[in-house]
């Protein structure tokens, strides 16, 4: 995914005639300066305020790993793993629905020629829809006095599996994940689609023509070079679940209703940040933030360098 | 293309000459055709349904939540866009995601563009650095980005939104560009050097033509998703005259929580804007969304 090629001779060629470095200074300058000042500056910050104690917004003294330590602890370990699991499942869950299903249309919509743009451009839209918005859409939906899904059940006879949906601590949770699953369902569809449309048809058609049906040409030809794609989609899904919380937020409120069902990273760190009672507050909620980024990241780039190594195999 | 896929293995092969076999007669195809546009149907009513009840009036909406608008209810829009503010965030939205759009692509192009032209010595390193931001969780950066902020007296601005919003397409845009100038065939710049062309006349008359549509990709991107945040608005601003819209449909929520109605059109309104810009620019959308795949 992240990718730095090696000197292609067209850049060799133009490195002869290498601007003085001022003239390279001036085009890159802008960039490096925004994105150091507002994005690496602020990460980096985050570290250091996680290895001091807070009064408030007073910095007091150097604290070594007290605000790592009291993550794990107490009350707040508790609610810390409770958050932790709770994404593990949204991306466990992700991965078996979204993953899936998308692979699946992204291979039957290869086969479709009646309306193909039409079901792709369908399948897309509720991913540029704000999750915001998606998030309270589905609350709505989901009501369970006026909302359309109950409404719809009962129209259709099946008033016994009218629920409340988000209200039940043992379905909100899997009903976040379906309605995360039916917002994203484009997007793993789409790299699917693109990675397939790579492989050249020829390919399956060899098979097909020594004897494999339809399925077994699928299985041991096409799945195999959809490998890396398949990596990417995972990681990408994964970085994506980690940092989850504008769709729990809209739909379960800022604690993860009901009783913290539903709480995740993302709403644990908002909240331990920015609506904490505790003075100490800026260290905990930095602490946490390096321990999700050292996690989030490592895992990002252990993944991706795998994946690279399974890819220069295939070649 | 023609492929069709059975789904389960247990006929003997099948023949092979799939291209003359007429396709849409086997129960597969039916089958494969039915699934395909019922997911349609799955992904398309919940948007409909929003659409619909946001132009019903409250009482029928509680009455009958599935029904279509008896008289199509207008006044549900001019409410939320008068009364509950929505004409106020839309503009705080589209001057942020703009502002943001336009900085981050000019500042990100210049930088590409060097990058994707020539090697020195640290230009590998450099592009590393940039485009790192791809696979890390900016958002985890927001307590010091507030305290930052609140020195430089940014909190509570929308400039402040447009600075962060511009680093973050940083290393997207970077990404992108830079792949993209390296497909410049060389001869051209060679010309324009013969010419007298100077670095910077060359970067803006020869080659950033060249890259229009990946630039157009890239803008395009950078757009939807910074019109769709929510998380730095919610932190960074607390005036609600300067709340963008995806935090302003969340007071709206908490306001006017027992108006559905009202509701479904503030929803209505947030998501327009890509919608229609999604429809016009499909090709240049899916283009961002599958960038760096099957290349």
């Amino acid at each position: 995914m992240v990718r730095t090629e090696r000197l292609t001779p067209a850049r060799r060629r133009a490195a002869r005639g290498l601007p003085p470095w001022w003239v390279l200074a001036a085009f890159l300058l802008p960039a490096v300066a925004l994105y150091t000042l507002f994005i690496v500056y602020p990460l980096f910050s985050a570290l250091q305020y996680s290895l001091y104690s807070w009064q408030g917004t007073q910095r007091t003294g150097f604290a070594g790993w007290d605000n790592f330590a009291h993550l794990f602890s107490g009350v707040y370990g508790d609610r810390l793993w409770r958050a932790f699991g709770h994404n593990l499942a949204f991306f466990g869950g992700t991965m078996l629905v979204q993953t899936t299903v998308g692979l699946a249309f992204a291979v039957l919509l290869r086969g479709t020629r009646t309306g193909r743009r039409f079901l792709q451009t369908a399948y897309v839209l509720p991913h540029l829809v704000s999750p915001i918005v998606v998030g309270y859409l589905w609350s709505l939906m989901l009501s369970p006095q006026f909302g359309a899904v109950n409404a719809a059940l009962r129209a259709v006879g099946l008033d016994a599996l009218a629920r409340p949906w988000t209200g039940d601590p043992a379905l909100a949770l899997p009903t976040l994940i379906l309605v995360n699953a039916w917002q994203w369902i484009g997007f793993p569809m789409l790299l699917f689609s693109a990675a397939l449309a790579a492989i050249p048809p020829a390919y399956e058609e060899a098979a097909r023509v020594d004897g494999a049906s339809g399925w077994q040409a699928f299985r041991h030809v096409t799945l195999p070079l959809l490998v890396p794609a398949i990596g990417i989609v995972t990681v990408l899904t994964f970085i994506g679940n980690m940092n989850v919380l504008d769709l729990v937020y809209a739909m379960q409120g800022s604690q993860g209703a009901p009783a913290g069902a539903t709480d995740v990273l993302g709403l644990l760190f908002y909240r331990t940040a920015f609506n904490n009672p505790d003075p100490g507050a800026i260290g905990q909620a930095s602490a946490l933030a390096v321990v999700m980024f050292v996690f989030i990241f490592g895992i990002s780039i252990a993944a991706t360098r795998v994946l690279r190594r399974g890819e220069a195999r295939l070649r | 293309m023609t492929t069709t896929l059975r789904p389960a293995p247990a006929a003997p092969p099948p023949p092979v000459r799939r291209a003359r076999r007429p396709s849409g007669l086997h129960v597969g195809d039916l089958a494969v055709r039915l699934l395909l546009w019922g997911y349609a149907v799955v992904a398309l009513a919940p948007l409909t349904l929003m659409v619909v009840s946001s132009l019903r009036p409250e009482a029928e909406l509680r009455a009958d939540p599935l029904g279509l608008p008896t008289a199509p209810a207008f006044d549900n829009y001019a409410r939320a866009w008068v009364d509950a503010d929505f004409g106020g965030y839309f503009v705080n939205s589209l001057l942020v995601t703009t502002g943001a759009v336009v900085l981050g692509t000019a500042v990100s192009v210049l930088a590409a563009y060097v990058l994707g032209r020539y090697a020195f010595p640290g230009s590998e390193l450099l592009l590393g650095y940039l485009i790192a931001g791809l696979m890390i969780p900016i958002r985890l950066g927001i307590v010091p980005v507030f305290y930052l902020f609140d020195s430089l007296g940014l909190l509570d601005s929308r400039l402040g939104l447009v600075l962060v919003y511009a680093a973050s397409g940083v290393p997207f845009a970077v990404f992108i560009l830079t792949a993209f100038f390296r497909q410049v065939p060389g001869e051209l710049a060679e010309a324009a050097r013969i010419d007298g062309a100077g670095e910077f006349r060359l970067f803006a008359l020869v080659m950033l033509p060249q890259v229009r549509p990946a630039l157009a990709t890239v803008m395009l991107f950078q757009g939807i998703q910074l019109w769709n945040d929510f998380f730095f608005p919610l932190v960074l601003i607390r005036d609600s005259a300067k709340y963008t819209l995806p935090v302003g449909l969340t007071a709206f929520f908490t306001e006017y929580g027992l108006n559905q109605s009202l509701l479904y059109a503030g929803l209505v309104i947030t998501t327009l804007p890509l919608v229609v810009l999604f429809l016009l620019a499909t090709r240049q959308v899916v283009d961002g969304l599958t960038a760096g795949i099957g290349r």
